[in-house]
């Protein structure tokens, strides 16, 4: 629901990152937070618990600049993946118009990027939308631990379990390392905005 | 859904926040929906506080006290105040989707603010009324 503004000629847009915990969702934002640094003029706002999970979501507001003669400001948020914290991840996805899904590459965590995408469709038809026509971008998270050795799913595989139906853009990614960090969200913002422009003719 | 307010409906709102709330001696004011999005906010002019964030934090922090009223059988807590030692905030929901948020120091009193906001509350009902889709 993004919401247009006539009279400040602004346009707020909501995406919001979604996967499994400690997945790498929190990290997503802290890279882009310190990336465009001289651009974000706010803080990062994060609910945090003392174990430095997501306990509710973080925000991260960011000027990307005029589409049409509207000022357009992205407000990126996570959710908590962890699997106990459904309601809020519910809360947080009210008013969405794009996602990122952030999965685990690690092979032990297969099973939690299914399960989890699962729930996303499931917060998502509770709101009356469907995964199939929000803009939804995928992001194949923690590619440099491959270099640790430890086992990855392959592209296909994770191409297989997540995107066989969705059929959306997909990046293999390292959000600490913050490779394809920014693509991912170039993609997002680009198939989000196209959706608000086609939504509001 | 994408919805739009109109410059009219939007100049209709801010007067109102303005004469109603602002003028009294109420620091900050913001009309904000459900999903976290600003629709109007004025303020004294003394003040920069960061409304974007503030805005994303007062949808969550509803949607969390909605939540629990839920749970322990209330259909909802139509309204919300947080005392500070200086400054306080007023949370009032309009219609289903959206929330009036009044930031304000002791000088006013919480029964003085309260009748003022319900009156501005009952104004902006009528704006908003007309574009209100559930």
């Amino acid at each position: 629901m993004a919401f247009v503004n006539p009279k400040r000629k602004e346009v707020q847009v909501k995406i919001v990152y979604y996967g499994p915990g400690r997945g790498g969702k929190t990290t997503n934002l802290e890279y882009v937070y310190q990336k465009f640094n001289e651009r974000i003029k706010t803080e990062m706002v994060t609910i945090k618990t003392h174990g430095d999970r997501t306990l509710f979501f973080d925000f991260l507001p960011f000027d990307i600049g005029k589409v049409n003669g509207y000022d357009v400001k992205i407000q990126l948020y996570t959710v908590p993946g962890q699997v106990k914290y459904n309601a809020t991840r519910r809360l947080v996805l009210r008013g969405v118009d794009g996602i990122v899904f952030v999965a685990d590459s690690m092979s032990v965590r297969r099973e939690k990027n299914i399960i989890s995408l699962k729930n996303l469709q499931e917060n998502l038809a509770n709101y009356k939308k469907s995964i199939f026509k929000i803009p939804i971008v995928l992001q194949y998270n923690k590619s440099d631990l491959d270099e640790q050795g430890i086992p990855l799913l392959t592209f296909e595989t994770l191409e297989k379990d997540l995107n066989s139906k969705l059929k959306t853009p997909s990046f293999k990614a390292s959000a600490i390392e913050g490779t394809n960090v920014v693509q991912t969200m170039k993609k997002i913002i680009s198939l989000t905005m196209a959706s608000i422009v086609k939504e509001l003719r | 859904m994408t919805y739009t307010l109109g410059q009219k409906q939007l100049d209709n709102i801010e007067d109102l926040l303005q004469k109603d709330l602002i003028d009294i001696g109420v620091r900050c004011v913001f009309l904000i929906d459900m999903a976290g999005n600003i629709i109007a906010n004025r303020d004294n002019g003394k003040i920069k506080h960061d409304v974007y964030s503030l805005a994303a934090l007062a949808a969550g922090n509803f949607g969390a006290v909605s939540a629990m009223a839920k749970i322990i059988g209330e259909g909802e807590f139509s309204l919300l105040f947080h005392k500070g030692k200086k400054e306080n905030i007023h949370f009032n929901k309009i219609l289903t989707e959206f929330l009036l948020i009044t930031i304000f120091s002791n000088e006013i009193s919480l029964g003085f603010l309260r009748l003022k906001v319900t009156e501005t509350v009952d104004k902006i009902k009528k704006t908003l009324e007309s574009i209100h889709a559930p």
